[in-house]
């Protein structure tokens, strides 16, 4: 990487020569040093993939079924709604959603959370997690993400000038793991990770891909670093509904110590299964979020007016239905929780171990077991996983997404024998890739 | 990092490890810096002039020409693509990062007509979170520290902290007017060409232009623009050219796109917006349009700062443009119908200004209007001496007068305040009534 970028400003670009004479576009470089080495995504390459070969797709996660009809309305009011809907709202997020979001969340927190201080609503959870690292970390800051992580962690923490530093979550040692609840964080290892440099640390709970749920124990151990070590944390908690066999979403930014250091991050997306709203937000102490503000001001000013509003109907209707059986927030993850076992069983019967996921979207799926010809020039040189997940979709049109893109380059040798599975789907879509699976096993 | 930095950090490592020393050593230092400090990328970008002025022109009772949004309704046609577009399950979840597919191919269709030539709709097309979104996407892309990036002055004011945080520097040119005359139209504020000359460095990365211009309304003529043109081929430079409002020309004038010039699509970004282009600036969808050599970073950025817009309005975007298309060149297009009923409101705010004793300066394009409001001769001393003219004369007009305007000089850098700061801006995208109701306010301004 130093190389590259010590090389950078000597490298031209020279137009290909299109029948015409060759033109030289700038001798310096054309683009800016803060993208080398952010340019590969995992998703632009296997979303591809899948629709050319028109798989039956697990693999990037979002439903396959609608948004509950409430907030489907809710948009459809906001559209026909006064003028004001279609024009510009406040910068830092909607009057009405920053209110809604911030009496449901002091509920829940146990914080009185100011909705103008406290609160920016931004272009859905990732550009939320952009504007923390871009307004908080800087050239030669360390930032401690713990394995397997959303892989836009490492690239936004590259883009600040920060470093990446990993810690994994791994399998309790012993007999066959079973349940994301099994992969731990060593304390030792994670205290040892930490040098004068290190400004924060990334978690996500519920986990993607892996489910874990973390539990108040688990979130006081990284707290009381965090607190030690005066450092920030950085917590993506957009599953936070999800949460199956009685596994508790606990925040850790309502632990002691903990709410004026931490940014918790949410989606409307993948709370109101609308991954196409694009609308997330941070909350955290004002002291932290003002800085996060002169990021959004200067790179996207404003979210969409009318989307903005239809989630705040949203959320009006679960504060008020919190916790009963009409709530969405109870009514998806039951739901979800059956389309869970179907996929587990029927990964089971074909002789592949998932781990049972505590939360989420995902399942992960150990297939060291699976002895298949991966007869494929092309992926010669990619990791295990990566060879199996292209195999899977152009020879069983089955989509899914090798688990090693979710760590870091000197982990990832150690996870290449999983593959990860999302269950949002359609019981149809669930019964289509059971059809495959099945057939594929009796070949077998 | 810098060596303060790393020792300071230091420092504080062992402070924490031994509390006597540390309380000694702390107390004889007089600042420690703050663990939660910021990055340094964001130093000195807080102020926002919206920020500081919507907010206190959101009271229904002012009468606001203030933030450029219209306050007329967008064609009913593209909200009822966007009530259609949600009730369609597929339309609610992630769609293609760059772009929409059938709003890239629609952009493709307008814009290769526009443009007379083939545009790749995705290699050659970003869609982005508004214009601002774009602007964003091609500083970080191709903006890097130390470069200079040559800004025309007046600008819309989100060109320099965004040059900043990319670690660049502003360079900054006034547009000037034709010396003597009082200038009575946009297209008397002319650039000089040796004076612009002078801004190309051997660091210049690029030059900024914003055509038809947000806050004066120039429209760049062809002339004007192969002068610019020219320079970028010089001196090896990119041209970022932000037309957000493109199709918002006015009779005798000509929106021409400094990509279309020789030489000059393969170092051009040229950005739009469904904002300004539908009237739906609370949608904040936008385009950026150039080169695949070019576009491929902006799309690096991307996919690295939001990943993709929302999926229900771009697949509306898509249906009004493919809707447009077909109307293009016809009165009914809205791309020119829009022109068309602006300029009738252009016209009305003039006249409105030159009642009130003032000469305005009529844009030949765009959303707004600048006025010189020296006529008025309004006593701000009791104001205090430390902010522009315009700052305090808007502010209190906002107060006193409950007609909300913009101030020019946050369009301008330190040295050009002066030139800017007895100009305010009106925005004329408003209800008849609005305008009336401004008019109104100015007619009686002398009575108390």
């Amino acid at each position: 990487m130093g190389i590259i970028r010590i090389l950078a400003p000597y490298l031209t670009l020279i137009r290909p020569n299109l029948g015409q004479n060759h033109k030289l576009i700038m001798a310096r470089r054309l683009y800016a040093s803060r993208t080398i080495g952010v340019d590969k995504n995992v998703w632009v390459e296997f979303t591809q993939l899948a629709a050319d070969y028109k798989a039956v797709n697990l693999g990037q996660g979002f439903p396959d079924f609608s948004p509950p009809q409430f907030v489907q309305d809710a948009f459809c009011k906001a559209v026909s709604g006064g003028p004001q809907m279609h024009q510009y709202t406040r910068a830092f997020g909607h009057p009405r959603l920053v209110k809604s979001l911030a009496k449901f969340f002091s509920r829940i927190v146990g914080q009185e959370i100011d909705p103008f201080e406290d609160v920016l609503v931004t272009v859905g959870a990732y550009q939320a997690l952009f504007c923390a690292f871009q307004a908080l970390i800087d050239d030669g800051d360390e930032v401690i993400i713990v394995e397997p992580f959303f892989d836009c962690y490492q690239p936004m923490v590259l883009m600040a000038g920060g470093t990446a530093v990993y810690v994994p979550l791994r399998p309790k040692g012993g007999s066959t793991v079973l349940s994301s609840g099994d992969w731990v964080l060593s304390a030792e290892e994670l205290a040892s990770k930490i040098t004068p440099r290190t400004k924060a640390i990334v978690i996500n709970t519920p986990n993607n891909p892996l489910g874990k749920v973390y539990k108040v124990e688990e979130l006081q151990m990284i707290a009381d670093l965090c607190i030690k070590h005066d450092l920030l944390c950085f917590s993506d908690e957009v599953y936070e509904w999800l949460t199956y066999d009685g596994a508790k979403h606990i925040k850790i930014a309502s632990l002691p110590g903990m709410w004026e250091r931490t940014i918790t991050v949410g989606s409307a997306g993948k709370t109101f299964s609308a991954t196409g709203w694009k609308v997330g937000w941070a909350i955290s102490s004002g002291k932290l979020i003002k800085h996060m503000k002169i990021i959004h001001q200067n790179s996207v000013y404003h979210c969409a007016t009318a989307a903005q509003e239809a989630v705040s109907h949203g959320f009006d209707r679960e504060y008020e239905l919190f916790g009963t059986p009409e709530s969405y927030f109870q009514q998806l993850p039951a739901m979800l929780h059956q389309k869970r076992q179907k996929v587990a069983s029927c990964l089971r019967s074909v002789g592949l171990q998932p781990v049972m996921p505590e939360g989420g979207y995902f399942m992960i799926t150990d297939i060291s077991s699976v002895h298949v010809d991966l007869n494929d020039e092309s992926t010669k040189n990619e990791s295990y996983d990566f060879r199996f997940v292209k195999w899977l979709i152009k020879e069983k049109g089955l989509a899914t997404i090798p688990v090693s893109a979710f760590f870091s380059p000197e982990h990832s040798k150690e996870f290449d024998k999983y593959i990860r599975f999302c269950f949002v789907k359609e019981d149809s879509t669930l019964e289509a890739a059971e059809e495959i699976l099945r057939k594929w096993s009796q070949k077998e | 990092m810098s060596c303060t930095r790393r020792i300071l950090n230091a420092v504080r490592f062992t402070c924490r490890s031994s509390p006597t020393s540390c309380r000694r050593f702390c107390a004889s230092q007089p600042v420690m810096a703050s663990r939660h400090a910021h990055a340094r990328r964001i130093e000195g970008l807080d102020k926002n002039v919206w920020v500081a002025f919507t907010s206190v022109a959101a009271d229904p009772s002012i009468v606001n020409l203030g933030q450029g949004f219209p306050d007329i309704p967008p064609p009913s046609y593209v909200k009822e693509a966007l009530a259609k577009a949600v009730s369609v399950d597929r339309m609610n979840q992630y769609t293609r990062g760059f772009g929409h597919p059938s709003l890239v191919k629609a952009l493709s269709q307008v814009y290769g007509k526009v443009y007379g030539r083939q545009v790749d709709p995705l290699k050659e097309i970003l869609v982005t979170v508004g214009g601002y979104g774009s602007l964003f996407s091609t500083m970080q892309g191709l903006v890097d520290e130390g470069d200079e990036v040559i800004i025309v002055e007046p600008f819309f004011d989100c060109y320099v902290p965004m040059v900043r945080m990319a670690g660049a520097k502003p360079v900054l040119i006034p547009l000037r007017p034709k010396s003597g005359k009082k200038t009575v139209s946009s297209g008397d504020w002319f650039l000089d060409p040796d004076e612009l000359s002078a801004k190309f460095s051997s660091k210049t990365k690029a030059i900024i232009i914003n055509t038809p211009n947000n806050p004066i309304g120039k429209v760049f003529t062809r002339g004007e623009l192969q002068v610019i043109a020219d320079l970028c081929i010089k001196h090896d430079t990119l041209c970022f050219s932000d037309e957000v409002y493109e199709w918002l020309v006015f009779k005798g004038h000509q929106h021409v796109k400094i990509a279309t010039l020789p030489g000059m699509w393969d170092r051009t970004i040229t950005i739009g917006s469904a904002g300004k282009t539908f009237s739906v600036t609370g949608w904040k969808l936008g385009w950026s349009i150039g080169p695949e050599h070019l576009i491929k970073h902006l799309q690096t950025v991307m996919q690295n700062t939001l990943y993709t817009c929302p999926t229900p309005l771009q697949e509306a975007v898509a249906q009004g443009l493919l809707l447009n298309y077909k109307l293009m060149g016809q009165p009914d297009c809205y791309f020119s119908s829009l022109a068309e009923e602006l300029e009738g409101k252009r016209d009305r705010l003039a006249a409105i200004l030159q009642e009130a004793g003032m000469t305005p300066v009529i844009p030949e394009g765009g959303y707004f209007m600048l006025v010189d409001v020296t006529p008025l001769n309004q006593d701000l001393s009791h104001m205090g001496d430390d902010e522009a003219y315009d700052y305090k004369f808007v502010k209190w007009m906002i107060k006193e007068k409950k007609l909300a305007a913009i101030p020019v000089t946050a369009f301008v850098g330190e040295e050009s305040k002066e030139q800017f700061e007895k100009y305010i801006r009106l925005c004329f995208i408003k209800e008849d009534s609005t305008l009336e109701a401004a008019g109104n306010i100015l007619k009686n301004w002398r009575k108390v």
